[in-house]
């Protein structure tokens, strides 16, 4: 198998499987009282760094899932690449999970918590 | 001569995919293997990568979302290698068939980084005297990332 001729083009998206996952409360208060209506809290879709995602790959899934614009894409991803992990969409349960799921179904590592 | 760029997009929602006789035979070596893994074991640990923990912070919420998004995970990853097997000597792809060639060459990158222990620093390496048990595991890396390069390049332009 020869391999690639310009390896160096190749710069994996260096995200290390990274220190205790820091993550919010998973339960949330119960309302306290019926006048407490809000339908659901939102939620945030949060993507981590790992070792081996494209930068150019994960630019693209945020364009393509999400609508964003390349700059928005590339913003995240550098969130990404150099914080260890970006807030790349929010809303309902039922929105976030779908996100996280499509995440997931493109290779991405994505979690979901609450936005407390 | 300009080396050809292995994935091209036509202008009229095709793509042309111009690989090499030893790329295709690779892919198509190396497709099967994963095919089998999934279908046999999805909770073998080289395929961690390709099912996160979503709920990392409540076991309990984890648990239920797997039990919703693990089946169709992987029916879906079934399914993009499926295309790719069947379209291994193909030299035209739709647009369809480019975003599973895409899905399906990043899980093979995912799972061969798994089992390479792959980390932020690593760099090309194409020693000949190496010897690297996993020369071949790590040049087929290799080889993979720089085919995804260009397919999601050539999706991109799409968008």
């Amino acid at each position: 198998m020869t391999p690639p001729a310009a390896p160096v083009e190749i710069a994996p998206a260096g995200m290390s499987p990274a220190a205790p996952v820091e993550i919010a409360p998973s339960e949330v208060k119960q309302p306290t009282s019926d006048t407490d209506v809000r339908p659901d809290r939102p939620w945030k879709v949060i993507v981590w760094n790992d070792p081996i995602n494209l930068m150019s790959y994960v630019t693209f899934v945020f364009q393509k899932l999400f609508g964003y614009s390349k700059e928005k894409a590339t913003q995240l991803m550098l969130d990404v690449h150099y914080k260890g992990r970006a807030v790349v969409s929010d809303g309902p349960k039922e929105k976030a999970e779908m996100d996280v799921f499509r995440l997931h179904e493109h290779g991405l590592w994505a979690t979901m918590e609450h936005d407390d | 001569m300009a080396p050809q760029q292995p994935v091209m997009p036509n202008g009229d929602g095709t793509y042309s995919l111009n690989l090499r006789e030893e790329e295709r035979a690779l892919i198509s070596a190396i497709v099967p293997d994963l095919r089998g893994l999934l279908a046999d074991d999805p909770n073998d640990e080289m395929l961690t990568r390709l099912f996160p923990t979503a709920r990392p912070d409540d076991p309990e919420a984890e648990a239920e979302f797997r039990g919703m998004v693990r089946d169709e995970l992987v029916t879906k990853r079934l399914s993009r290698l499926d295309i790719v097997a069947e379209l291994a000597e193909a030299t035209v792809l739709d647009q369809e068939q480019l975003a599973a060639w895409m899905g399906a060459v990043n899980d093979l990158r995912l799972v061969l980084g798994t089992r390479l222990e792959v980390t932020e620093d690593d760099e090309y390496d194409d020693d000949p005297e190496s010897d690297d048990p996993e020369s071949v595991a790590r040049s087929a890396y290799w080889y993979l990332g720089w085919l995804l390069e260009h397919l999601v390049e050539a999706s991109a332009s799409e968008l």
